[in-house]
């Protein structure tokens, strides 16, 4: 499906709703929970959920849910999380991704790591509105930014990297960069941030400054 | 258990020798960074030198270039382990203690589950994949190849089977 129709289907408040909770569970969410969260019915959104996962947006399983498995653990329940492929709409055309890709594979080559780092703490710095007086206010400001966060124990993790193809392309150097631009974005602040890269997340954590 | 493992064998050169102290904090990782590999899920085997803990003393490519070499189960544990562990995290630095390498630096390639490759195995599929890019016999994490590709394309290397193996940490 183009791009355009798939995004197009989030028009509905239903379905926006439903790809929303989904999205923010970070797993796979059964039909129930979902329909509980938009506060539809469970016929209303498994139809929903099918249109969204039919478009490419969500990803479909099988699973029971209740743990038990053999005789008695019950029919299999369709599960759904968000599918792994990106969606973009640019009017007019435009490919930042090409010009990414080529420009890091220079950055790569030329081995200028540490340059880019300095570019992307500048630009942080740039960026920020000014210091982030606890967890709460970071998360605003990196939600704001894309990239999902959210609480785990004491840390703020974040669930979505903004640069993930060039970041999978060029793992070290754009995380690098990342991390550096996170650093500058909330540099002088009650938040620390540290690199601690973990499956299917970004690679920054944050945490409170416990600088005294 | 797969029939395949994946190796990898990359060289690093040195910026500053090992002993200087503006290598002091990637030699203190050293130790850390591997045992985090040898917990690793999917780890199989990584090369470590005689009598030592690791293999920064091997100088198979240069007297200022370290070599890392390693087998895993599959390549999503070792992209797990390189990428998304506290490896990233001593990777980003890399620039503060390695020189950019002036040609492809990590080959990768299929070999027999329970084979432990050689260094000249390494080497030699280092200058494969320097010559002739990347093919099912010598790749990178970008042009992976399946076992049944390398298999087709003459997968084993001819310095495998009759050198003595490096000494190693099985897990």
């Amino acid at each position: 499906m183009e791009d355009i129709e798939a995004i197009g289907l989030l028009q509905d408040p239903v379905r926006r709703r439903l790809y929303t909770f989904v999205v923010g569970q970070g797993r796979e969410v059964g039909r129930n929970e979902a329909a509980e969260a938009a506060g539809v019915t469970r016929t209303l959104a498994a139809f929903h959920l099918d249109r969204l996962a039919e478009a490419g947006l969500l990803e479909t399983a099988s699973r029971r849910l209740s743990g038990r498995s053999g005789p008695g653990a019950g029919r299999p329940a369709k599960v759904y999380r968000r599918a792994a492929g990106e969606r973009g709409v640019s009017l007019p055309p435009r490919d930042y991704r090409t010009a990414a890709s080529v420009l890091a594979e220079a950055v790569e080559g030329a081995g200028l790591d540490g340059p880019l780092q300095d570019a992307a703490r500048a630009r942080g710095r740039e960026l920020a509105a000014g210091p982030c007086a606890d967890l709460g206010a970071a998360a605003e400001l990196l939600a704001a930014r894309g990239y999902e966060p959210f609480p785990d124990g004491e840390v703020l993790r974040l669930r979505n990297c903004p640069f993930h193809v060039l970041a999978e392309e060029f793992p070290p150097l754009v995380c690098g960069m990342n991390l550096a631009l996170l650093e500058g974005l909330l540099e002088g602040g009650e938040v620390a941030v540290r690199m601690d890269a973990r499956p299917g997340l970004c690679c920054v954590a944050l945490s409170k400054n416990n600088k005294d | 258990m797969p029939e395949h493992h994946l190796a990898q064998f990359n060289v690093a050169p040195l910026r500053h020798p090992l002993d200087d102290p503006r290598m002091a904090e990637f030699v203190a990782l050293v130790g850390p960074v591997n045992a985090l590999a040898d917990a690793a899920p999917g780890f199989v085997w990584r090369l470590v030198e005689d009598g030592a803990a690791d293999a920064t003393a091997l100088r198979p490519a240069g007297d200022d270039v370290i070599v890392n070499f390693s087998v895993w189960e599959s390549r999503d544990a070792l992209w797990e382990f390189v990428y998304r562990s506290g490896h990233l995290d001593a990777m980003r630095r890399r620039r503060e203690w390695f020189a950019p390498p002036a040609a492809a630096h990590l080959v990768l390639w299929w070999i027999p589950a329970g084979h432990v490759p050689t260094v000249a195995e390494g080497m030699e599929r280092l200058t494969l994949l320097r010559e002739h890019g990347p093919t099912p016999r010598a790749f990178t994490f970008q042009t992976m190849a399946t076992p049944e590709e390398a298999a087709r394309a003459g997968g084993q290397s001819s310095a495998a089977a009759c050198r003595p193996a490096a000494a190693a940490v099985r897990k």
